[in-house]
């Protein structure tokens, strides 16, 4: 036993320890520094289990490395770092140190070498993921956050009751790809899916996200939902209901996005809509395919992440956060609206940004399969992307009218990371060899060829007139959409305030029935032991009254003769 | 170039916009134009038709426009509707209804 090499997510939680014991520059160097050691101690891991603990009767196997379990880390640990330059100068150290924490978890899932680990470094997501959407500050975020740990704390014991039961049923506690044919595997599969913000519970994104702070909701959108399609990639490939959940999943993010007057809000309903494309890609299951939603996934934490910031910009530097109030403000901030652009285009998934080299891979995975279906609503879905992301974010926040705000640009270490990542939405779009390396199947594609670029050209720039068309049946409204949620933030509560009814109502009437019963033992009382005032002349009580003397001679005579009879039989 | 237009910012000029969309509208007609000398393949057959991918984007981002349209007028609440104390399922409280804004474009 014991650790033949380092695990990577122990360096960022002796960082997030860290963070909280310096202060300075020293809080700073350790933030910066301790994601670039966990990117170096990711890539010492070499394929294959590299450690056994034992635990109970179980080998755990903490740190297992793969070229998927290594592509995931590595972005996480990317994440994180950008996060931390992003963050580092505005955000409260508690907060840093949660998401630190939180990644830490993260990247213990893309290492787990069996169930329980996957499963403790789960939770540990959903804890510190819980802090930071509680460090919003607001009281709509101390709510969101109790609606939010509750939902995962869910998730986490449908998993753990999954695990326990494919553990007692094969005795095996390794991470292998398995399909949901019985009750266990339905539990682990269903577990996975909450945190992938599936149907029917997709509701808990879009409703804690937006309530954190401007830095929190930065990492908040990077690790959840893509730990969730690496486990369900890990233990999943090939479920072909993942297929329809997916594009359910595709198509609600479009909806409620166009829906939408919250900038982020926008954008947490866009990550339903992406995971949507991995899942898709998942049940889809062939080689093309995984790689696909392997390289979606790297391409999108960093384009999101991007586009995070650059709404989180506008809401650190205006304190407003809706559509409405919003729109002309690439006028003063023009690196967070150049910056902004990129990610919005890199999401519509624009030739020569990262997203069309590496979404384009799942719709030919749907092609390869001769998923005929699929492959228009995927393609139907593009142009959707580019309509609620790739042009509504940008055009209601820095476009649209002028709202009258002049704010300063971004902070240099804010456009910095901007500047980063929106770089690396272009490498990758440009160089995709890059990414594709690292895939955890051989690449056999060419993603440029000039025939599919004019389709896409077609596509996303007919989507773009139809935006400027349908302008006006987009008109923002100072509004939020119901969801599933409305279940039991509405009905549920309703519930419970008529259970409370029906209990108040009933102990009211118990507290009545005691009541007439008090006053029935105290009308009996007075009638036959006294009243309670002696001096005046009304008529005593029953026992209480002076009986005259013969009255009591005969009742005498009357009992000891019946006595004296009983006696004598 | 009046005097109102030189205040405003160069790109959003009244006369700007128009070369915006004259720009866009030729860039539209082009990319739809080069499919007669780039050949794209279809998977499918009917998606190498002429045009395919042009009209294909637009129906479907008006029909997602029209759907989220129609899903608004039951989906869409006030933003304090879960801050306010319910009074009952059946009971609409007067803040209910949605009101649009005058300016959104």
């Amino acid at each position: 036993m014991g650790f033949d090499v380092f695990p990577p997510a122990f360096v960022l939680l002796i960082a997030a320890a860290l963070i909280g014991l310096v202060r300075g520059h020293a809080r700073t160097a350790v933030i910066l520094i301790a994601p670039l050691l966990t990117l170096w101690a990711i890539w010492q891991i070499p394929d294959g289990v590299q450690s056994t603990v034992k635990f109970l009767s179980y080998n755990i196997e903490p740190v297992e490395g793969s070229p998927l379990r290594r592509l995931f880390a590595t972005v996480f640990a990317i994440m994180v770092f950008v996060g931390g330059l992003y963050s580092f100068r505005i955000a409260k150290w508690y907060e840093l140190a949660a998401a630190f924490a939180y990644a830490a978890g993260a990247i213990g899932v893309c290492f787990a070498g069996d169930l329980i680990t996957l499963f403790l470094y789960w939770e540990m997501m959903a804890i510190f993921s819980t802090i930071v959407v509680w460090c919003g500050g607001t009281p709509g975020a101390r709510a969101a956050g109790i609606r939010y740990a509750i939902m995962h704390l869910l998730g986490g014991v449908i998993l753990k009751v999954g695990i326990e039961g494919v553990v007692v049923g094969t005795g095996s506690i390794q991470i292998q790809a398995m399909l949901a044919t019985d009750f266990s595997t339905w539990m682990i599969l269903i577990g996975i899916l909450i945190n992938a913000a599936a149907p029917p519970v997709s509701a808990w994104l879009s409703d804690a996200y937006p309530e954190s702070s401007p830095t929190g909701s930065v990492f908040l959108s990077a690790f959840t939902t893509k730990t969730a399609v690496l486990a369900l990639i890990l233990l999943f490939p090939g479920e072909p209901i993942l297929i329809g959940l997916g594009l359910f999943m595709v198509m609600y993010g479009i909806i409620y996005a166009l829906l939408e007057n919250d900038v982020r809000r926008i954008l947490a309903y866009s990550i339903v809509n992406q995971v949507g494309f991995m899942v898709v890609a998942v049940g889809i299951g062939t080689e093309m395919a995984l790689n696909g939603a392997a390289a979606h996934a790297f391409a999108h934490i960093v384009y999101k992440a991007l586009l995070f910031m650059s709404a989180g910009v506008v809401i650190y530097r205006t304190g407003k956060n809706k559509c409405i109030e919003l729109g002309g403000l690439f006028r003063t901030m023009p690196v967070t609206a150049v910056c902004g652009i990129i990610g919005a285009l890199a999401i519509s998934s624009f030739p020569l940004t990262s997203g069309f080299t590496t979404k384009s891979m799942i719709s030919q995975a749907a092609v390869d399969g001769n998923l005929m279906w699929v492959y228009m609503a995927l393609t139907a879905a593009s142009a959707g992307v580019f309509l609620h992301a790739g042009i509504k974010f940008p055009w209601f926040v820095f476009f649209q009218r002028d709202s009258g705000l002049r704010p300063k640009d971004a902070p240099w270490n804010m456009s910095l990371a901007m500047i980063l990542f929106a770089g690396l939405c272009i490498l990758l779009g440009v160089f995709p060899e890059l990414l594709y390396a690292l895939l955890p199947y051989p690449v056999n594609y060419e993603p440029y060829s000039i025939g599919k670029v004019l389709f896409y050209l077609q596509l996303l720039l007919f989507s773009g007139l139809a935006f400027f068309v349908l302008l006006p049946l987009m008109k923002r409204t100072m509004t939020i959409s119901l969801d599933t949620d409305w279940l039991w933030r509405r009905v549920a509560f309703s519930l419970l305030k008529l259970v409370e009814k029906v209990l108040d109502f009933m102990g009211e009437l118990l507290a009545q029935q005691r009541h007439r019963l008090q006053q029935f033992m105290h009308r009996m009382a007075v009638r036959y032991l006294g009243q309670p005032h002696t001096a005046d002349s009304k008529e005593r009580g029953m026992f209480a009254r002076s009986w005259p003397i013969g009255t009591t001679a005969l009742w005498i005579a009357g009992l000891l003769s019946a006595y004296v009879l009983l006696y004598y039989f | 170039m009046n005097t109102d237009e030189k205040q405003l910012h160069w790109l959003v000029r009244p006369s700007t916009i128009r070369k915006l969309w004259i720009g866009f509208i030729i860039v539209l007609a082009l990319v739809v134009a080069a499919q007669t000398m780039v050949y794209i393949k279809g998977y499918f057959g009917f998606d190498a038709w002429f045009g395919f991918g042009a009209v294909y984007g637009f129906v479907s981002c008006l029909i997602m426009v029209l759907v989220a349209k129609l899903l608004g007028f039951v989906l869409k609440r006030p933003e304090n509707y879960y801050d306010q104390p319910f009074a009952g399922p059946d009971v609409e409280t007067k803040n209910d209804t949605v009101k649009e804004d005058g300016h959104g474009v």
